[in-house]
């Protein structure tokens, strides 16, 4: 992409326009047309995330006029917070089994769907469904699926004979994450097994062909054609579902609000829970803003490894 | 077909229907037990209703449910219409336009896209809150647009890019100038693009939750995520009840994808595609 840029940006310099009048027109244009985008950028973007690092030096309720300075009170005391680090570690247990379970399914999702062409289009279409669901309407109707007496999960198990498995799966501490990371892959998968699926479909016919002509088997056709010609959308993937995991909210909100006794906190539940509840609005933006530091840099590593990888 | 192709054939189906089920079994639950009495629902889980009641479905519909409805068609229709007209504004100019600061500029809109929005809302409450816009639904419309900005630039600009230049050149030599080419050319060029940024960024903030959770407080200015979440609160106990809820609720987008599948998947991994 980026020497097309190149490419493009050059031989456009050697065409510059012939006609005079250009030139304060383009100005204007560029001008005028930005404006609007950076505008809103510095309003809703830039200026909080500078106003949230001011925030985390203060001490403030959000309603008094006064914010008492302390320094950095607020991120000395965040490094020796158990919670915060305890929603990190959480934070962290998720991007790794997202990783481990969504894209692995999602592939063997796509790859089923590939394999079975046309028949398979009603499952494919089912499939899709968990992903139209707003996170709310999952969250509130997995509460009830997963409800220990009146659940889907506890009554199936009890019809298959294995009720001693039977847990109460959101509010027993030992197994709440899983629980709420099986909604997730159960919400997300159909993301990664449509972007897999369309991927597969870009590659040409031919190359099957050939590889079976010249006797290869269907499996080593997946693991020395399709997998590496898949590349780069599994690092695109993989990319999207560790940033999507670091900033997860909405699920785990519904479902647990970061409970019982903080098994599933996040940092953005902790984030909310202090300044919006508790009244915290400092502590609450040093949450907000060691979010985003830990976020960009590893949004940055990665990016640097991916960039690596393709020269 | 060999005996080998047959049990193939049969291992993808039995594994296709397997998640099948994972993936249906849920919505199964959440459709059917809307229809029943909760009586019923609790002696069956499992079955269909003996008979199909309709009491949860008025429930629900003689309470807010339009009026969350209406709600989020304003928010999205309005913040929609904002992003596509900023966006491709802006998109035009890093398409089309070669200047000095170009690079520099995409590329922060680019970071965009990795920002959470959690480091935004304290600050932006507390602006929403001294702008005197506090729980009205004018207050999620810029961080919504501002939010959806970066990807939608970012791909209408690859977009753009694509529109043969020749169009342009000649255009240029009969003296059109940039603002009437982008208004007369380009725009009507990238009506497919911008047809799959409307549905992706109405998709997403169809269901978005977070700034509408700390940015509106009354039942009046809810949006649907918000309005299903207040139900909840107030009928927890009545499972069908929350069950006609949540398949009302569902129901816009699955019907939408079932009519426009193709453009629809189209537009929601659009976002993702990029690589």
């Amino acid at each position: 992409m980026g020497d097309t840029f190149m490419a493009t940006a050059v031989s456009d310099r050697l065409r510059k326009p012939r006609r005079r009048a250009s030139q304060r027109e383009y100005t204007l244009t560029i001008v005028l047309f930005l404006l609007p985008l950076f505008a809103l950028l510095a309003v809703f973007i830039i200026w909080p995330i500078i106003s949230s690092f001011q925030l985390s030096l203060t001490k403030w309720n959000g309603i008094t006029t006064a914010r008492e300075f302390i320094g950095f009170a607020n991120w000395l005391q965040l490094l020796r917070d158990p919670v915060f680090w305890k929603a990190l570690a959480n934070n962290i247990l998720i991007v790794v089994l997202s990783l481990v379970f969504q894209l692995p399914i999602g592939m063997a999702l796509a790859v089923l769907l590939d394999k079975g062409g046309k028949r398979l289009r009603v499952f494919k279409t089912i499939y899709f469904f968990p992903l139209l669901m707003s996170s709310v309407a999952s969250g509130i109707l997995f509460k009830y699926v997963y409800d220990p007496t009146f659940g889907l999960v506890s009554s199936f198990l009890r019809g298959v004979g294995l009720g001693s498995l039977v847990r109460n799966w959101l509010g027993d501490p030992q197994v709440v994450l899983f629980s709420v990371l099986a909604v997730i892959c159960w919400e997300y998968i159909p993301f990664y097994m449509i972007l897999f699926l369309a991927a597969m479909t870009g590659i040409p016919e031919e190359l099957h062909e050939a590889a079976v002509i010249d006797g290869a088997t269907e499996n080593q056709y997946f693991w020395r054609i399709t997998l590496p010609l898949l590349y780069g959308t599994i690092r695109v993937a993989a990319a999207l579902s560790l940033i999507g995991s670091l900033k997860y909210f909405d699920l785990i909100w519904v479902m647990t609000e970061g409970g019982p006794t903080r098994a599933t906190e996040l940092m953005a539940t902790y984030m909310v829970k202090e300044a919006f509840q508790a009244f915290h609005m400092g502590y609450g933006s040093t949450i907000a803003s060691a979010m985003f530091v830990i976020i960009m840099v590893i949004a940055l590593v990665v990016l640097r490894i991916t960039r690596r990888k393709e020269a | 077909m060999s005996i080998g192709g047959s049990i193939k054939r049969s291992v993808i189906y039995l594994l296709a229907t397997l998640w099948l089920l994972v993936a249906g079994v849920p919505f199964y639950f959440m459709a059917q037990t809307g229809f029943k009495k909760q009586f019923e629902f609790l002696t069956s889980i499992w079955g269909l209703p003996k008979q199909f009641i309709l009491t949860n479905y008025a429930t629900i519909l003689r309470g807010n449910f339009f009026h969350f409805l209406a709600n989020s068609l304003t928010v999205v229709s309005v913040s929609v219409f904002l992003i596509l007209v900023v966006s491709s504004l802006a998109a035009y100019v890093f398409a089309r336009i070669r200047f000095g600061l170009s690079g520099v500029l995409f590329t922060a809109v680019i970071a965009g896209l990795v920002i959470p929005i959690h480091v935004t809302l304290i600050p932006v409450y507390l602006l929403t809150t001294r702008v005197g816009l506090y729980d009205t639904l004018w207050a999620l419309v810029g961080p919504y647009v501002a939010f959806s900005i970066p990807i939608t630039v970012f791909l209408l600009t690859e977009f753009m890019r694509e529109i043969p230049r020749e169009l342009e050149d000649a255009a240029r030599i009969d003296g059109c100038g940039p603002m009437r080419s982008f208004f007369t050319l380009i725009l009507p060029l990238s009506m497919p693009g911008l047809a799959t940024m409307a549905i992706y960024n109405a998709v997403f903030l169809w269901n978005e939750f977070v700034f509408a959770f700390i940015l509106t407080s009354s039942t009046a200015k809810r949006t649907l995520p918000l309005g299903i979440w207040e139900y909840q609160g107030q009928y927890s106990a009545n499972i069908p009840i929350i069950m006609a809820l949540l398949t009302l609720s569902s129901l816009p987008l699955i019907v939408a994808y079932l009519i426009g599948q193709e453009r629809l998947v189209k537009g929601i991994m659009a976002g993702a595609l990029r690589g």
